[in-house]
C-alpha cells in the first residue's frame, strides 16, 4: 500500500508529509513532524492531552486521520507562543503554579485558547465544562480555572 | 493560603529565622519548557536507526504456559528481536524475581494483561502484526480477583511456598503477609465504652491514572553498554533493576530520566525498561516501547483493594477506649506490605490506651501492586473515620471535638509503636473547626463530611552536588525526577542557603552515571530529603568559599563567615575587609585553587510524619444517587512550605484523587478474571466539571528533623477524602456508607434499602 | 486499509458497494478511530464523505431543518434557528464527549454507530427525525427509530449511506429535551436516558407527546404508556408520576460496568419525568 501525500499547514508553516492511512494526526505531528507538544494520554478521545485546532476547530487528533489534514491549518501547542513572548494563558499559567507534571498543559492550553476565542467571558462553570474532556490528575484542577480565568480577563483589558 | 504557626518551642525557633526566598511563589523553572511543548517526555525521545516493541498480553486471568512459539514472528519483514522470559537472569532475590516475572511471565500468567512475548521491529504496525503469529498454548487455571474469596480454602493458590512472616494456622496459600501492631488491653478498653460499633468495609482498587503512559527508548552496543530514557520516579531504581535482569553491571548502564507525566507512585518500579534493553541488547539496535492506555490499566500497578473490620469503643462524652481492625488486602499475584502500612497508619490519628491492628496480604489474578499515594493508608483510615464519625452521630458529638479530644500529640505513643516528636494534628483540627467552612448551612439533601489523614513520610538515600560557576552562578545537580515542581523548592533551598538570587540558580536531574545513587522519588521525600543534602552541599560549598576569602585576605578560614551570599570577616583579629561577594570567589576560583563545588550524599532520616483535614460539603440526588461535591477544605500541616503554590497543588491533587477512589474509580473485574474498564472513559476519574475549587490551608509546624523545618506534602492528602467524602454522602443520604467507590447504583441501593 | 475522500455522493457509493472486505464510513470519525486503534475493525475501506456537497450544511428545509451528515455537534450548537426549534436534540447531541469530540462527532454517525446508549438518537427518535439514505439502489427516507437493529448493527445495507438528517416542523408551543444519567459531570455513556418531544394548546395542556427512552433496551424504546399519560394533562404530579412508572415499566435493560437492571430502570424513569418538565417549559406551559 502506497502512502498518502498531504499537504497541510501547521502552525502557520506549509508542510507536506506521507502518511499511512491509517496513521492518526497526532501520529503524524509528533512521529514524522517532529512536533511533539500534543501527547497521547489514551488513544480514544477521553484525555485531552493530545488537542489541536484543526481549521480552528478544537480536535483531538488522535481522533483525526492524518490523510484528513489535507489542505487544512493545524496549530498545536508549538504554535501559541510569538517568538519569545509567551500568549497571556502561557504566562498565566505559569503565574498561577497551574501544573505539575505538564504532561496535560499542551492540551488544556489548546483547549483554553479555542474558549476563550469563543468565549472571551466565561463563567468558571463554563470553563470547567468546556475542559472536561482534559484530564489532569495533578492539580484538582483548582489552579488551571483560576489561570484561565484570570486569563480571559486579562485579555478582556478588565 | 499558609497559616502561620505561633506557639510551641520548636517552632517559635523556626519562625526566628528570615527567609527571603523560601515561602514565595517563584515561577517554576521547567515551566516555560511545559507551556511550549519543548518539555521532553517518555515516549518524546527517539534514537538514529530505532526499533519499536510491542508485547503480547495473557488473555486469560491464570493459566500455565505450556509452550511458546515466536517463530512466525521472527520469520516476519522487519521483525529484529523477540525476547521472553528465557532472555532474562534468574535472581536471587524474590523480590527481583517477582518484579522481573511480571515484566515477563514465567511458567504461568497470573492476571489478565500479564507480558509473555515482546516483539521489536521496523514499525509499531509490524511487531503488532508479529504478535499475532506467535503461538502459545495456554493450560487454563481456576482464577480469583477477589480479596476474601482468595482466603478461603476453596481457592486457587496462586504460588505455593510465598508466605513470609510467621502467618497464622488456617490461612491459606494464597496469604503471603501477616503483621500486627497496637498495644494495650483490648478487653479492659471496650468493657469502659459507653458504645461500641462494629463495621465492615470495602474498597475497590484504584489506578494512579497518571496522564502519560509507561514509555522507554533502550540502546545497548556489543561492548555491553547500555543506555535508557524513560519517564520514571527513579533512574537508580531503573539502572538497578534493568541491569540485573540483562546481566550487567550497574555502572554500564546509563539511565536519564525524562520529564515525568504523572507518577504517583505507580512509576516506582519497572515495566518495559528491562524488556527494552533485552531487545536492544538481542537486535543491537535502538528499541523504543510506549504502553497504550489499555496496557496501562491492565499491566501496570494498580493499588490494593481492602475488605476490613473496624470495631471501636467510645465514651458518652467522646473519648475513643479501644480501637480494633483486621485488614485484608489484595495487591495482585506477588506479595507485597502495603497491608503493614494500613495496619500502621489505621489509628496513627489518635492517642489510644488500647488498640489493635491485624493486616493480611492475599495474592489474587490482578496485576502486581504498585505504590499509590501513602500506599495502604487511605482505605484503612477510610474504615476507622466512618466508624468513628458513627460513633460522633450516635452520641450526637461534633465530629471534630471528638477528634480533639482524642488527637494525637507530642509524646503520643502512637498506634503503631514510636512515640510521636513534635506533630501538628490538633493545630490542623484546630484550624478546620475555626474555618468559616465548618460554620457554613447546609441545603436539603446535602451532608458535610470530616476526616483526618496520617502519613509517614520517608527520608532515604540522597545524594546532591551544588558547582559554582565563574560567572557567580550556581548548578545543583540532584538524582530524584522533578514529579511536581521539586526543581522549584530546590533551587529556592539552594539560593536561601547561599544567599543568593534564585535566578542565579539551576537544578537539573542527573542521570545514573553524572551523580550519587538516590532512592526513587516516593514517600514524599524529596524536599526533605534532596532539600536536606542541597542545604549540606550549599554549606560544603560555602565553607569552601569562606577558606578562599581567607586565603585571599589573608586570615584564618574560621575567622570569615558566610553572610547574604558574601564572605565578611568575623572576631576580633580578622581584620577590616569589605564582604566578599560568591560571584567574586567564583570569579577568582582559579587563582585560590580551582573549580568550587559543594556535595553532600546521606541516607537521610528524619522525616517528619504529616497530618491533615479535610472538610467536604456533599449533596445526594435521592432519585439517582449522583453525588456532587459542593465545597471541599483541605488543612494540612506541611512544616515549612517551601513553595506554598506546589504544596497547596499537592494537597489540591490528593483531594481530588481521593475524590475519586471515594465516588466512581474502581478496577472492574468480570467473570472471566478480565479486566472490563481499561480506559479513560470507565475507569472514571474527576473531570474538571466534577469539582469545585479546592480551598487549601497549610500549617507550618516545623519538623525538627529538617535544617528549614519541612516535612513531606505529597502523600498525606489521598488518604482523608475516602472517609470525608464517605460521612459527607452517609449523611446526606440518611445511611451509612460501607463501600467505595459510592457510585450512584450503590448509593441508589443503599438509600431504597433504607425506606 | 485506503483511504479515499471521493467529491461526490455518487463516487462514494461505487467505492463502498465494490468493496470487498470491511469498510467504513468517515464522517467525524469519533467512533471509527477509537475501533481503528482498538483494531475492533480492521477495515479495507475507509470513505471520508466530507468533502461531498451538503454534506457539512444544516439547510431549512419545509420548516424544519436538513442536518448532514457530516455537520459536527459543535456547528450544530451554534445554529441558533437550530437550536430554538429543536433545542432537546441539539442537546443530546452536545453531551456526546467532550468539547473536542464535539469538534468532530456527528448525529448521522452517532445513529450508525448503533449504540444503545447513543446520546442523540432518544431526541431524534422523539423528535420523528428521518434519515435520507443513498445507496446503490438510490435515495430512500427511514424514521431515525428504523435505523438501529440491535448493539452495533443498522438497517443499512451495502453501499447505503446516510447523506443527512431531517428534523421535521412543528407546531407552535411545542418543546423537547434530552435527559441522561451518568456518573460523572461529563465524559460518560449513558446509564439511562430519555427524550421528550410535545407540544401543547393554549391552556397547558399537553395535545402531542412522544417519550423516548435510551440505555435501557437494545435500540431506542419509545413508550407510547408514557406519552398518554401526558396527553390531555398539564403535567400535574399524578400524570408525572404515571409516565416516570410507565418510562420505568418499559425497561428491559442489562446489568453492566456502568449500571445495575434496578439502577437503569429507576434512573429512566427519573430521566423521563424530568426530561418532560424542561421539555413543557421549552414549550411554553408554566407549572
Amino acid at each position: 500500500m502506497s502512502k498518502i501525500h498531504v499537504s497541510t499547514s501547521i502552525n502557520g508553516d506549509a508542510v507536506e508529509y506521507l502518511c499511512e492511512p491509517e496513521e492518526t494526526l497526532l501520529d503524524v505531528l509528533r512521529n514524522r513532524v517532529g512536533l511533539t507538544g500534543a501527547k497521547e494520554g489514551c488513544g480514544s478521545g477521553d484525555c485531552g492531552a493530545c488537542s489541536v485546532a484543526l481549521d480552528g476547530r478544537l480536535v483531538c487528533s488522535c481522533l483525526v486521520l492524518a490523510a484528513e489534514a489535507e489542505g487544512k491549518t493545524v496549530s498545536t501547542v508549538e504554535g501559541i507562543a510569538e517568538g519569545e513572548n509567551l500568549h497571556v494563558l502561557q504566562q498565566k499559567l505559569l503565574d498561577h503554579a497551574a501544573l505539575q507534571c505538564g504532561i496535560c498543559t499542551p492540551g488544556i492550553l489548546i483547549a483554553s485558547k479555542a474558549l476563550l476565542e469563543k468565549n472571551p467571558d466565561p463563567t468558571e462553570t463554563e470553563v470547567r465544562y468546556w475542559l472536561a474532556g482534559n484530564l489532569c490528575r495533578c492539580t484538582g484542577y483548582d489552579k488551571i480555572i483560576r489561570a484561565v480565568m484570570d486569563a480571559a480577563a486579562e485579555m478582556r483589558g478588565a | 493560603m499558609v497559616t502561620e504557626y505561633k506557639e510551641g518551642s520548636v517552632g517559635a525557633e523556626f519562625n526566628k529565622r528570615e527567609f527571603k526566598v523560601v515561602g514565595t511563589r517563584p515561577p517554576r523553572p521547567d515551566g516555560v519548557d511545559k507551556v511550549t511543548g519543548r518539555a521532553l517526555f517518555g515516549a518524546d525521545f527517539t534514537a538514529p536507526g530505532m526499533l519499536h516493541a510491542t508485547v503480547l498480553r495473557s488473555p486469560h486471568a491464570h493459566a500455565r504456559i505450556v509452550s511458546i512459539d515466536t517463530s512466525g514472528a521472527l520469520a516476519m519483514d522487519g521483525v529484529k528481536a523477540v525476547v521472553t522470559s528465557e532472555d532474562f537472569v534468574k535472581q536471587t532475590s524474590s523480590g527481583n524475581q517477582d518484579t522481573l516475572d511480571n515484566c515477563m511471565a514465567r511458567g504461568k500468567v497470573f492476571y489478565d494483561g500479564h507480558a509473555i512475548v515482546a516483539v521489536a521491529a521496523t514499525s509499531v504496525k509490524i511487531a503488532n502484526a508479529a504478535l499475532k503469529l506467535i503461538k502459545v498454548e495456554y493450560e487454563i487455571l481456576p482464577h480469583e480477583t477477589d480479596v476474601d474469596a482468595a482466603m478461603l480454602d476453596s481457592a486457587p493458590v496462586l504460588h505455593e511456598g510465598r508466605k513470609f512472616r510467621n502467618i497464622p494456622e488456617g490461612n491459606n496459600a494464597n496469604v503471603s503477609g501477616y503483621w500486627e501492631f497496637g498495644h494495650g488491653d483490648m478487653d479492659e478498653g471496650f468493657a469502659k465504652a459507653d458504645i461500641v460499633i462494629e463495621r465492615s468495609f470495602k474498597t475497590a482498587a484504584t489506578h494512579q491514572g497518571y496522564i502519560e503512559p509507561h514509555a522507554t527508548l533502550a540502546t545497548m552496543g556489543p561492548d555491553g553498554r547500555g543506555e535508557i530514557w524513560v519517564c520514571t520516579q527513579g533512574q537508580f531504581m531503573v539502572r538497578d533493576l534493568a541491569a540485573a535482569f540483562v546481566g550487567i553491571e550497574a555502572s554500564q548502564l546509563r539511565v536519564t530520566a525524562s520529564e515525568i507525566g504523572g507518577g504517583f507512585g505507580g512509576k516506582t518500579t519497572v515495566y518495559l525498561e528491562p524488556v527494552a534493553l533485552a531487545l536492544a541488547k538481542k537486535s543491537g539496535r535502538p528499541v523504543k516501547m510506549v504502553m497504550t492506555r489499555e496496557e496501562v490499566f491492565r499491566a501496570s500497578g494498580p493499588t490494593t483493594s481492602s475488605s476490613t473490620d473496624v470495631k471501636i469503643g467510645m465514651t458518652k462524652d467522646g473519648r475513643i477506649t479501644a480501637g480494633q481492625a483486621k485488614l485484608r488486602y489484595q495487591g495482585g499475584a506477588f506479595p507485597n506490605i502495603t497491608a503493614m502500612l494500613g495496619a500502621m497508619t489505621a489509628f496513627a490519628s489518635y492517642d489510644l490506651e488500647a488498640v489493635q491492628t491485624q493486616a493480611w496480604n492475599v495474592l489474587t489474578n490482578r496485576p502486581k501492586q504498585a505504590a499509590y499515594r501513602a500506599p495502604g493508608a487511605p482505605m484503612a483510615i477510610y474504615t476507622v473515620e466512618s466508624v468513628v464519625d458513627e460513633l460522633c452521630q450516635k452520641l450526637g458529638l461534633d465530629p471534630l471535638e471528638v477528634r480533639l479530644l482524642n488527637a494525637a500529640k507530642k509524646g503520643t505513643l502512637s498506634s503503631y509503636g514510636p512515640t510521636f516528636d513534635e506533630i501538628g494534628l490538633v493545630a490542623t483540627l484546630e484550624a478546620a473547626k475555626a474555618h468559616p467552612h465548618y460554620a457554613a448551612p447546609l441545603g436539603p439533601n446535602q451532608g458535610r463530611g470530616v476526616s483526618c489523614g496520617f502519613w509517614f513520610n520517608f527520608a532515604g538515600n540522597t545524594s546532591v552536588s551544588m558547582n559554582i560557576n565563574e560567572d557567580g552562578t550556581v548548578a545543583v545537580i540532584e538524582g530524584n525526577p522533578d514529579i511536581g515542581g521539586s526543581r522549584a523548592s530546590i533551587s529556592m533551598m539552594a539560593a536561601e542557603e547561599l544567599g543568593i538570587p534564585l535566578e542565579k540558580v539551576r537544578t537539573i536531574v542527573a542521570d545514573t552515571n553524572a551523580i550519587g545513587f538516590n532512592d526513587v522519588t516516593d514517600g514524599s521525600r524529596v524536599t526533605f530529603a534532596v532539600g536536606l543534602a542541597t542545604i549540606k552541599a550549599a554549606r560544603a560549598a560555602i565553607q569552601n568559599m569562606c577558606g578562599r576569602a581567607a586565603q585571599i585576605w589573608g586570615i584564618d578560614a574560621d575567622a570569615v563567615d558566610w553572610v547574604d551570599g558574601a564572605a565578611v570577616p568575623t572576631g576580633h583579629n580578622a581584620g577590616d575587609f569589605p564582604p566578599m561577594s560568591l560571584a567574586k570567589i567564583a570569579a577568582d576560583s582559579a587563582k585560590t585553587g580551582g573549580p568550587i563545588a559543594g556535595h553532600f550524599e546521606v541516607n537521610a532520616d528524619g522525616a517528619g510524619v504529616s497530618f491533615g483535614v479535610h472538610l467536604v460539603d456533599v449533596e445526594v440526588d435521592p432519585e439517582t444517587g449522583f453525588t456532587e461535591i459542593k465545597r471541599y477544605t483541605v488543612f494540612q500541616d506541611a512544616g515549612k512550605a517551601i513553595h506554598p503554590d506546589y504544596v497547596e497543588g499537592q494537597m489540591q491533587g490528593g483531594a481530588v484523587q481521593g475524590i475519586g477512589w471515594a465516588l466512581n474509580e474502581e478496577y472492574i473485574y468480570g467473570e472471566d478474571g478480565k479486566l472490563q474498564n481499561a480506559g479513560f472513559l470507565d475507569y472514571r476519574i474527576p473531570v474538571a466539571s466534577d469539582l469545585p475549587m479546592i480551598d487549601a490551608v497549610i500549617l507550618e509546624i516545623p519538623n525538627p528533623g529538617h535544617p528549614y523545618g519541612v516535612r513531606g506534602v505529597g502523600e498525606t492528602g489521598i488518604v482523608p477524602p475516602l472517609a470525608a467524602v464517605a460521612n459527607g454522602v452517609s449523611h446526606a443520604a440518611g445511611v451509612r456508607m460501607t463501600e467505595l467507590p459510592m457510585s450512584p447504583p450503590r448509593i441508589l441501593a443503599a438509600i431504597d434499602g433504607a425506606k | 486499509m485506503r483511504f479515499e475522500s471521493p467529491d461526490t455522493i455518487e463516487q462514494a457509493i461505487g467505492l463502498l458497494n465494490t468493496c470487498e472486505g470491511t469498510s467504513r464510513v468517515l464522517a467525524g470519525g469519533t467512533d471509527v478511530l477509537v475501533q481503528l486503534r482498538l483494531a475492533l475493525v480492521e477495515p479495507e475501506l475507509i470513505v471520508d464523505i466530507k468533502h461531498i456537497a451538503g454534506m457539512r450544511d444544516i439547510t431549512a428545509e419545509d420548516g424544519g431543518f436538513r442536518i448532514g451528515a457530516a455537520v459536527s455537534g459543535a456547528e450544530m450548537g451554534e445554529h441558533a434557528d437550530l437550536v430554538a426549534l429543536w433545542p432537546g436534540v441539539v442537546e443530546a447531541m452536545e453531551l456526546i464527549g467532550s468539547t473536542q469530540v464535539q469538534g468532530r462527532a456527528t448525529l448521522a454517525g452517532n445513529l450508525c454507530n448503533a449504540s444503545p446508549a447513543a446520546d442523540s438518537v432518544p431526541a431524534m427518535v422523539a423528535a420523528n427525525a428521518v434519515a435520507t439514505i443513498v445507496g446503490p439502489n438510490g435515495t430512500r427516507e427511514c424514521p431515525v427509530a428504523d435505523i438501529p437493529v440491535s448493539p452495533s448493527k443498522t438497517s443499512l445495507t451495502k453501499g447505503e449511506v446516510i447523506t443527512s438528517i431531517y428534523l421535521p416542523a412543528r407546531p407552535d408551543n411545542s418543546g423537547d429535551a434530552y435527559l441522561r444519567f451518568i456518573p460523572r459531570t461529563e465524559m460518560d455513556i449513558a446509564v439511562s436516558s430519555a427524550g421528550v418531544s410535545l407540544t401543547i394548546n393554549c391552556d397547558g395542556v399537553v395535545t402531542q407527546a412522544r417519550v423516548s427512552l435510551g440505555a435501557v433496551a437494545p435500540t431506542v424504546l419509545v413508550v407510547e404508556d408514557a406519552s398518554s399519560a401526558i396527553i390531555g394533562t398539564k403535567l400535574e404530579d399524578a400524570a408525572i408520576a404515571t409516565l416516570q412508572a410507565a418510562c420505568s415499566a418499559a425497561c428491559n435493560p442489562i446489568d453492566d460496568k456502568r449500571g445495575t437492571v434496578e439502577f437503569r430502570t429507576k434512573t429512566a424513569g427519573v430521566m423521563a419525568k424530568r426530561a418532560a418538565l424542561i421539555a413543557y417549559s421549552r414549550a411554553g406551559g408554566s407549572k
